[in-house]
């Protein structure tokens, strides 16, 4: 049995809406490989067709052209919006995933609990939605995002792609202040679950303090322009000096591309 | 706020149990149940005062024959004699009768109606617009079709109780269906919620408020066209609300009239303030008031 070397590989993926003259191409000949257990994150200003890309690794639509191979890999995806359903229980969220996922009835309250506990909202499964704060709401998108890729009665280390996680935009409608923390918690969840994850942001710094590689695509349509590796040790700090340098190198590049469309 | 912290007392937990803490905030102690049933009522209390008042002032302005148009005084003793007797309670019993059946059977029509329509663009397109037109149409317009189809009978009365109050109930479901939240539709799909299970645990638990909004208006609608009916359609000797009403009319018994009037607002507000219940709880189990 050989290793998977790649937990998604995308192979020159487009993606056209519309029909005839009036197509919108959205992404053009996209090809990434995204290694097993590896953080990267997707930049790009808006256009660039980043939440399609997601929305085609997460199979809700198909690329016009290309391919996508996932080798197996179990995939969640979670928006920018926590998106829980406002008339269950923080719990109930939960078990409805784990549902739909084939976990039998006894075991559903055991396993949101878990999956409560791993994102600090334990004492939080009677609440309703809307009695939470937004980060807590999007810890529960997470858990339950987590939720999706259990898979009944197999090993867990058996699926050669193991877990990916899509994330579109996840944090960018809360504060800085909780950003921050859910940026260790994300860390802490990746590593210790072994992870993949596929980060969507527009937000640069966010980026380099996540990722292990950095893909910037261009707008309208979508490309990958270019790649940069992240070498910094973790845990990294948003404002530490290094993140801030790297960060400022890729803007620079991020407002070139956008400079070209006022063009 | 306590936060039961299972693993390793390291500083993110802290400092993530300490931000969910100061961001749920204290929250103010929740108020009494006899505070807020005060609170509902006495406002009600001063408006059916006002009422009162508003009337006694036009029969001191003696605009009418104290014969035509009693004041308060004279109307509230006949008003407990009538509520106290039998053939009030017996009328009362088969206008509610009616009421209760007719509103069933338009919920069961209109469910239908709306579940159909609401599946398919192309019978949204042509019944979607006619279904609003029944709406709007005044149910007293329905009566002599009515009679003529099902002469002066339980029937007649039903038909267009449920014409009244059918196309309230399918819009309310209809326009539930249309407005789920696409994002919640979206979440549902990764989810992958399809088929039976989509509309189980996504789209009719996200319509339920627009349902309940439907039925309330479904019910006006019932009762306004029950109570044309009974005026309309007298049968036999059955004795109910309308009768009684109309009977009144008939003896110039103005003081029977106002108590029948009375009572067929009052049991329109009670079962208004009924939905209103419902509505309030689905509304604060979403979070959609700040109450």
């Amino acid at each position: 049995m050989t290793a998977a070397a790649t937990a998604v590989r995308l192979s020159d993926v487009s993606k056209a809406f519309g029909t005839g003259g009036s197509s919108l191409l959205a992404l053009d000949q996209v090809s990434l490989d995204v290694a097993p257990g590896e953080f990267v994150c997707l930049l790009g200003a808006s256009g660039c067709g980043k939440s399609t890309l997601l929305n085609l690794v997460a199979d809700l639509d198909r690329p016009s052209a290309g391919t996508i191979d996932k080798n197996g890999a179990r995939v969640a995806l979670m928006f920018q919006e926590p998106a829980l359903f406002p008339w269950l229980t923080v719990t109930g969220n939960l078990e409805l995933a784990l549902k739909m996922r084939g976990v039998p009835r006894e075991d559903r309250r055991g396993r949101a609990a878990e999956l409560l506990d791993s994102v600090h909202l334990g004492g939080f499964a009677k609440k309703r939605p809307h009695q939470l704060s937004g980060g807590m709401r999007q810890r529960v998108a997470l858990a339950r995002a987590l939720a999706l890729t259990i898979e009944e009665n197999k090993n867990e280390d058996s699926v050669p792609g193991g877990t990916v996680l899509l994330m579109d935009e996840p944090f960018g409608a809360l504060d800085a202040m909780t950003r921050d923390l859910l940026h260790d918690e994300i860390e802490r969840i990746w590593r210790t679950r072994g992870l993949t994850v596929l980060f969507v942001t527009h937000n640069v710094r966010e980026a380099v303090r996540l990722g292990d590689r950095v893909v910037l695509l261009s707008s309208r349509p979508g490309r990958v322009v270019e790649e940069f590796p992240v070498p910094m040790e973790r845990p990294r700090r948003i404002d530490a000096a290094d993140v801030a340098t790297l960060a400022a190198t890729i803007t620079d590049r991020l407002r070139e591309e956008v400079g070209r469309h006022g063009a | 706020m306590a936060h039961d912290v299972r693993t390793s007392g390291s500083a993110l937990d802290r400092e993530m149990a300490g931000l969910d803490a100061l961001e749920l905030g204290g929250g103010g102690a929740p108020r009494r149940a006899l505070q807020r049933a005060w609170s509902a009522i006495w406002p009600m209390g001063a408006a059916a005062l006002i009422g009162l008042l508003a009337w006694q002032i036009v029969v001191w302005s003696g605009w009418k024959e104290p014969w035509v148009l009693p004041g308060p005084k004279d109307t509230l003793p006949v008003f407990k004699d009538q509520v106290t007797s039998s053939r009030f309670w017996e009328a009362a019993a088969l206008t509610m009768r009616r009421a209760v059946v007719g509103f069933a059977v338009a919920v069961a029509i209109g469910v239908l109606v709306g579940a159909m329509v609401s599946q398919s663009r192309i019978l949204r397109r042509a019944f979607g617009s006619l279904i609003t037109g029944l709406q709007t149409m005044p149910s007293i317009a329905w009566f002599p079709l009515a009679i003529l189809l099902f002469q002066l009978s339980e029937s007649a009365i039903l038909f267009v109780v449920v014409l009244g109050a059918a196309p309230s109930i399918a819009n309310g479901l209809i326009a539930g269906v249309d407005y789920t939240p696409p994002i919640l539709l979206r979440a549902g799909k990764v989810m992958g919620l399809r088929g039976v299970n989509l509309y189980r645990h996504l789209i009719m638990p996200a319509s339920l408020p627009s349902f309940v909004a439907g039925l309330k208006q479904g019910w006006a609608f019932a009762w306004r066209s029950l109570m044309a009916g009974e005026l309309l359609v007298i049968i036999g000797d059955t004795t109910s609300l309308g009768v009684l009403l109309s009977q009144a009319r008939e003896l110039n018994n103005t003081a029977d009239m106002i108590s029948y009037m009375i009572v067929i607002l009052v049991i329109g507000i009670v079962i208004d303030q009924l939905f209103g219940v419902v509505d309030r709880s689905i509304r604060t189990r979403w979070g959609l008031d700040q109450d």
